[in-house]
């Protein structure tokens, strides 16, 4: 086991941004419950699967919400551990480790924060390694791993446990519960062993967000080479630079859709057209796609390497776009349904980075 | 009646005195002094020589003294900050994210007690007033009382509660600076800005009463104001309890200063000081908004600011050759320029020497000491100088359309003829003191803040009333019935059901009736 330190949550927090894909939450809160939560209860120890007892119960922790009510009401801490408790007194056994569900956003941060109160290790994986915006849009959904049974707290002392035959309506009673708790919670979900954990959740990938987080600053500080190392780190490349000319956005059933163009400044004609459904999704190049997800498509400044979110996407940004494959562990039958193209509503076959 | 405009810049202290019709009878420039009011007190009498001082019965002033205290630390008073939102947010601390030596400096005491409002306005938990009452005393220790409480912008019924019971424990002049006062969603950024606010309660006496007795001592029986950051006044009264609202008038004050000097409403400004360029935008008279976090002295906090993109471009940058090509900046000999630029008889090459070369800045210095400079170094300098405003220019348009460009600032003599994306380039007469200038017209306001509950009226006729009373408030403070208008309508839905209430902020503006 390893430890996870003050001095690499800003990395983590950078990676977590650019995995978010654009959405994902802001980790800005989340950073700072996090160097609050090792301040005072010591440094996150980092797990590998093997490292643990193979019978051992791991679950997920997030926080659940609306965005704009997250800005006003920050996190009590007790609402997570609150979840993890109930999911564990009603399964009858205590986790031996804490694992994100989502390796992207607010969400990586989050569990370590409540790991290192609670002195439980985080292991090292997750079931997204980007941002997705839905709970059921998993690996764990792949590997026929259930949601269920799901915990929502609140920090008042108030929480539901319930049980589903799907992931997917495991997804719509978590949305219903959040509604009747005041849009800020915590959920706790997607429990199994540490054996399943190491057969089916993506192997690495808090590490993976800290080093990658480790890569952009580097290019962030304007280190000489900086941008080539992060990009091969990555299995990343630039699949367009150029100039922001229409951002287009409408707010439909709760997800903020739209999409944002991006015209080369090179002298040809080339333009290259992103959609947005809370995350960046697909790519196109003179209406050909050229990504979708599951791929990972970040915009990026192009002078300051700062990932841009979809609500901070502006006219006249000079942006590089950046693909990135999904991590290897989401080529198993089922992804497309899952989150394919057209898991998301596009008539669209799923394009691979390099494609 | 005349009007005394007054901006104290990093590099220079500006004043102009306009008259009636708007125009400038008389201007000053000169490099801002150690204690900024000896400037103010300097400029005030250079200005005021050319009229009759009894004319002279609005003053109204624009400074950097909030910023910079918080940039460097100075003359900041302890605060002790009270959230109402407990049980929630315990997991952050008031001033976590404050960097270190800043935090320490202010924040005396911090506690978390149960208050605050859901999003739909229900209560987080009633209001903990045992645990106010215990913490008014940490409060008299620091001698400032910050309070921020879960989503007052729509509920504030909290917040005013602490504000009583303050008062009862330690007496009316006891300073509170309450939250929704202060800032908008988001409750750490909101809380910050508060805590700011309290902290410059003392450098804002300073600079009220300095430019009260600078305006007595110059035999000026002025109403003085202080400008704010969108650009309209406050009475020096207000200023001393809200000093945080003047916090980025500079530029405010430069680009509207610049849209009257060119008679436009719509353009894009670029104000070239002596280190740095801002480059920002005019919608309707008025800056346009940020809408990203802004940074003050480390502190993140969500003021309306004006939307701008700073670079190190100014009169006084320093150019650097390398081999065969250049270096700009961005250090800078600031206002120094007048000793260390070589054209002024100093060592230094600098862009000043380089528009002199090159020929677009003329009236300056000796231009036979820059005659043997390499024309390739004045070329790329030149060049280096153009693609960035160009850039810059680019990146602040919300559309293609080509909009005309506004050079202001002292280092304007920069900015080419022609910059790709505009229109046309403009250098208004005074262009040099546009930001004194843009204090001199700010504008009276008054606010409505109120929650008001559409089930029983219509949005419409709640709008209404909200507006006609926004306006009447502008004109009590002094606006010209004539031309007082709506300036912005904010609506802050209190409840997401059916007939809720929703917190309606409107401001409205006018220019100052006699």
């Amino acid at each position: 086991m390893r430890t996870l330190t003050i001095d690499q949550v800003d990395d983590l927090a950078l990676g977590a941004t650019l995995l978010g894909t654009g959405g994902g939450g802001d980790p800005y809160v989340a950073r700072l419950m996090l160097r609050q939560a090792i301040n005072t209860y010591g440094p996150v120890t980092i797990a590998d699967p093997h490292e643990l007892p193979a019978d051992g119960l791991v679950m997920t922790v997030a926080v659940v919400g609306a965005p704009t009510v997250l800005l006003e009401k920050i996190p009590a801490g007790t609402e997570f551990i609150a979840s993890i408790e109930a999911l564990a007194s009603y399964l009858g056994r205590d986790p031996v480790a804490l694992m994100p569900i989502e390796v992207g956003g607010l969400n990586t941060l989050l569990p370590l924060a409540v790991a290192t109160e609670m002195g439980l290790p985080v292991i090292d994986a997750d079931g997204m390694r980007r941002a997705f915006p839905q709970i059921e849009m998993t690996v764990f959904t792949l590997a026929g791993i259930k949601c269920s049974p799901m915990s929502v707290a609140d920090e008042k002392g108030n929480l539901c446990v319930f049980e589903t035959n799907t992931n997917q309506l495991g997804e719509t009673l978590v949305r219903g519960a959040v509604m009747s708790l005041t849009l800020a919670n915590a959920f706790s979900s997607y429990s199994m062993t540490v054996a399943e954990v190491e057969a089916h959740a993506i192997a690495g990938s808090v590490t993976y967000c800290t080093e990658l987080g480790a890569r952009l600053s580097a290019v962030q500080r304007g280190e000489s080479g900086a941008y080539d190392r992060f990009l091969e780190f990555a299995e990343g490349r630039v699949i367009f630079s150029g100039v922001i000319t229409d951002v287009h956005r409408e707010t439909t059933q709760g997800f903020s859709k739209g999409t944002v163009t991006i015209e080369a400044r090179d002298g040809t004609e080339r333009s290259m057209k992103v959609a947005i459904q809370n995350e960046f999704l697909v790519a196109w190049e003179n209406d050909r796609p050229v990504v979708t997800v599951p791929d990972l498509i970040c915009i990026l400044d192009a002078e300051t390497a700062t990932p841009i979110t979809t609500e901070t996407l502006r006219y006249g940004q000079r942006v590089n776009v950046v693909a990135m494959p999904c991590a290897p562990e989401w080529h198993r039958d089922g992804m497309l349904e899952v989150v394919g193209p057209k898991a998301f509503g596009f008539d669209l076959d799923y394009v691979r980075v390099g494609a | 009646m005349l009007r005394l405009g007054m901006d104290v810049g990093g590099t220079n202290t500006d004043a102009v005195l306009v008259d009636d019709e708007g125009q400038v009878m008389a201007s000053h420039k000169a490099p801002t002094t150690p204690d900024p009011l000896d400037g103010i007190s300097a400029a005030i009498s250079a200005v005021s020589v050319v009229a009759d001082v009894s004319q002279i019965r609005r003053a109204m002033l624009g400074t950097t003294h909030s910023a910079n205290a918080i940039i460097q630390r100075k003359g900041l008073g302890r605060v002790a900050v009270l959230r109402l939102a407990a049980p929630s947010s315990l997991a952050v601390s008031p001033g976590a994210d404050w960097p270190d030596d800043l935090r320490q400096s202010v924040i005396s005491d911090v506690a978390i007690i149960e208050g605050g409002y859901e999003y739909d306005g229900r209560v987080i938990a009633e209001l903990d007033e045992a645990a106010v009452r215990r913490f008014s005393e940490a409060a008299a220790r620091s001698g400032a009382l910050a309070v921020s409480c879960a989503f007052s912008p729509a509920n504030f019924e909290h917040e005013l509660r602490v504000a009583e019971i303050i008062a009862s424990e330690l007496g009316d002049d006891f300073p509170v600076s309450l939250s929704h006062r202060v800032g908008t969603l988001g409750l750490l950024e909101r809380e910050n800005a508060t805590i700011l606010n309290s902290a410059l309660l003392q450098v804002s006496r300073a600079v009220v009463d300095g430019l009260n007795n600078a305006l007595r001592e110059n035999g000026i029986e002025a109403l003085s104001y202080i400008t704010q950051n969108d650009g309209t006044l406050m009475t020096s009264q207000q200023a001393l309890e809200m000093p945080v609202l003047s916090l980025g008038s500079g530029p405010t004050n430069s680009m509207r200063g610049a849209c009257s000097l060119a008679g436009l409403s719509d353009a894009i400004v670029v104000d070239v000081g002596g280190t740095s360029t801002d480059v920002g935008i005019l919608v309707d008279g008025f800056p346009r908004e940020s809408a990203a976090a802004v940074y003050v002295g480390g502190v993140r906090t969500n003021f309306r600011m004006p939307d701008l993109i700073s670079m190190g471009l100014g009169g006084g940058t320093i150019v650097r050759t390398e081999g065969t090509g250049v270096a700009v900046g961005p250090d800078s000999v600031g206002y120094r320029v007048t000793e260390e630029a070589l054209v002024s008889g100093g060592e230094i090459l600098t862009l000043s020497d380089v528009s002199v070369a090159g020929g677009r800045l003329t009236g300056f210095g000796d231009p036979a000491r820059v005659e043997e400079l390499d024309s390739s170094t004045i070329e790329q300098s030149l060049l280096w100088v153009d693609e960035h405003l160009a850039s810059h220019c680019e990146r602040m348009k919300a559309s293609r359309q080509a909009m005309p460009l506004l050079a202001v600032g002292g280092g304007a003599h920069l900015v080419p003829g022609r910059v790709p994306g505009t229109s046309e380039v403009i250098r208004p007469h005074h262009y040099e003191v546009a930001n004194a200038f843009g204090a001199a017209i700010s504008e009276a306001s008054g606010t409505v803040d109120r929650v008001y509950q559409y089930g029983s009226s219509s949005r419409e006729e709640c709008l209404e009333s909200a507006r006609a009373e926004a306006l009447e408030a502008a004109v009590a403070a002094g606006a010209d019935p004539g031309q007082a208008r709506v300036t912005s309508v904010v609506e802050v839905p209190m409840t997401y059901v059916p007939g809720g209430g929703c917190r309606v902020q409107v401001k409205a503006a006018g220019p100052l009736g006699d």
